[in-house]
């Protein structure tokens, strides 16, 4: 039977993992892919929330406005990373460095 | 229509002002290329003094929720909304006149303010975690926007991109914290999180899981305000991006998170004593001392990593982190007195980081840089900008006459009345530290000589725009009596639904 700490170990798990992507990644497009993990592992909290233990749907409302403010968030990220490829011809974030001090 | 949701609408004009604003602007600069510039400036300018004008009205409404409990409306959010249109306008006029922004497209640049300041005014007012994660979503995707608006300067580009991806894992790890919280209490409305809290929602093995949801969800709020450790982003974001987004930044969202913080914290993890003007917390979590540590820890490092900028926007990036944890300092002490000393501080950084940034965006008008030794001489060239700067950096030290001075005595003297003398002399001698870097650009502009002795113009709005930050600066003292009335009387929260 599947029930609540399933859920909450694999939304878990895909924070842990999104963080990890955040982290390691030198890729522009793979970091947002790895932000997009820690959304949806908010998402999954919610959903799995809203069904076993709080009992109401605001947790299921709340997850359909973070698919929506994911996709705005994209949107203008992926504008970002394009208007600096269109610069420095790269989406490697190492190559992002003229601002230090 | 549910007749409730009627009465709120009234109570919703700035907002909805802001909103038809912003549309407009939007299609008048598409509609009339060619006289689009002054255009929308004119349109934004009406559509801030508007909602400022409706705002002041409403001062007198009673305090209450809107639209079912999402939005709270009490003297706080009313403050804080005065405030947050008062710095747009500022901004507005500042941006109309600025080198950097005066090759683009500005209609846009007027829209996305607009934007950021209306989801700043759902921020501060916000009642439910919701609201609050989308207010806050707003606020940082319109400023991502803002941050890149050079679109072929490399590091304009360069500090959206860190901004934006600083900021995404922030707001993200603070929404996992959110939907933690909603597992624990069942519920996304403050008021309601604390009824649950004060029930043993969050006690014995889920006390854990309520303290890592506060830690993530601070990373949220720490990443608005600059605080350390979430502070990363603030130096390269503030040196690569337009200075008047800058001057935005290190202001409006800035109060902005340190208003959703004192609300989120005063209402859904406290509670109050009735008529003590006393808050207690009644989660398991020490969130306050969690607080004193983030406090602490912005003070110490903004200071000492200022102490060697050579860049004036880094300089005073490191020191709007310094600021921060002064700030935080009036929000751990839990008493009413606490809050007010927020709200003074806030108002005299507004009028004395604001003039900085205006006489560092007068200087690069002319002379195209922010190094800090292109400033020598500076007295010379330009008297009335020397004298102007160094009495801003005077009040951002925390020297006497000058308001700066008000916003610390209130901030420590909050502290020394709640038992935290020690955490008062924590930031008492982060002000010695702080003396040093403030010191040397008045030094440098002053003493130090340079070959050029061209004197500098600096343009009529510019100059109207540094006397209207000065004389706050230097006269603040004098109305000490009623900025100590407005803001005894604002720092009102409404508590409960």
């Amino acid at each position: 039977m599947i029930g609540l700490s399933h859920y909450l170990i694999i939304s878990a798990a895909l924070f842990s993992l999104g963080i990890l992507c955040v982290l390691t990644r030198r890729n522009a497009v793979n970091v947002l892919m790895g932000i997009e993990l820690i959304l949806n592992a908010a998402n999954l909290n919610l959903i799995a929330f809203s069904k076993y233990s709080a009992g109401n749907i605001d947790g299921q409302v709340f997850a359909i406005f973070i698919i929506v403010v994911a996709a705005s968030e994209a949107a203008v990220a992926l504008a970002i990373v394009l208007s600096m490829y269109r610069i420095i011809r790269s989406v490697n974030l190492d190559r992002a460095d003229t601002l230090k001090g | 229509m549910n007749p409730q949701i009627l009465t709120d609408l009234k109570l919703f004009y700035p907002e909805i002002i802001l909103t038809f604003a912003l549309l407009i602007v939007v299609v008048a600069d598409i509609a009339f290329p060619r006289i689009s510039r002054g255009l929308s400036f004119l349109l934004t300018a009406l559509g801030l003094i508007g909602a400022l004008i409706a705002n002041i009205r409403l001062l007198s409404a009673d305090s209450g929720t809107l639209f079912f409990g999402v939005l709270s409306l009490d003297p706080m959010s009313l403050f804080f909304n005065c405030f947050l249109i008062l710095t747009s306008l500022f901004i507005l006029i500042v941006a109309a006149g600025s080198r950097e922004l005066s090759r683009r497209n500005m209609g846009e640049f007027y829209a996305l303010l607009l934007g950021v300041t209306l989801a700043m005014m759902l921020l501060v007012a916000s009642a439910d975690m919701l609201m609050l994660y989308l207010a806050l979503e707003m606020v940082s995707i319109g400023s991502y926007i803002l941050v890149g608006y050079l679109k072929t300067d490399r590091q304009s580009n360069e500090a959206s991109l860190k901004y934006l991806l600083f900021g995404a894992v922030a707001t993200g790890s603070m929404l996992y914290g959110m939907t933690i919280i909603y597992g624990l209490t069942g519920t996304t409305k403050l008021a309601a999180i604390q009824d649950a809290l004060y029930q043993g929602a969050a006690s014995g093995n889920n006390s854990v899981m309520l303290l890592i949801a506060t830690v993530l969800i601070l990373a949220g709020f720490g990443f608005k305000m600059a605080a350390v450790p979430f502070h990363f982003w603030c130096p390269d974001v503030y040196s690569g991006a337009p200075t008047p987004v800058t001057a935005f930044l290190s202001i409006a969202p800035k109060a902005a998170a340190f208003a959703v913080l004192i609300r989120f914290f005063f209402t859904a993890f406290s509670d109050a004593s009735p008529g003590m003007g006393h808050y207690s917390n009644i989660s398991s979590v020490h969130w306050t001392a969690l607080l004193i540590l983030i406090s602490v820890a912005s003070m110490t490092l903004g200071n000492i990593a200022a102490l060697r900028q050579e860049n004036m926007k880094r300089l005073l990036a490191y020191s709007s982190i310094a600021h921060a944890g002064y700030i935080l300092m009036g929000a751990v002490v839990l008493t009413e007195q606490g809050l007010q000393s927020v709200l003074v501080y806030l108002v005299t950084y507004l009028f004395m980081n604001l003039g900085a940034f205006l006489v560092v965006i007068a200087i690069y008008n002319h002379t195209g840089s922010f190094d800090i030794q292109d400033y020598r001489g500076l007295l010379k060239r330009s008297p009335f900008l020397t004298v102007s700067m160094s009495f801003f950096m005077l009040s951002l030290m925390g020297i006497p006459p000058f308001a700066g001075f008000l916003g610390k005595l209130y901030v420590f003297g909050a502290a020394v009345n709640n038992n935290l003398a020690w955490f008062a002399v924590i930031g008492a001698l982060n002000s010695v530290v702080a003396v040093y870097y403030y010191a040397r650009v008045i030094k440098t502009m002053i003493i130090e000589t340079s070959g050029d002795t061209t004197p500098l113009p600096v343009s009529f709005t510019n100059c109207f725009l540094v006397w209207l930050m000065v004389l706050p600066t230097i006269g603040l003292m004098l109305f000490w009596s009623s900025v100590e009335k407005w803001t005894l009387s604002s720092v009102t929260l409404l508590l409960g639904g």
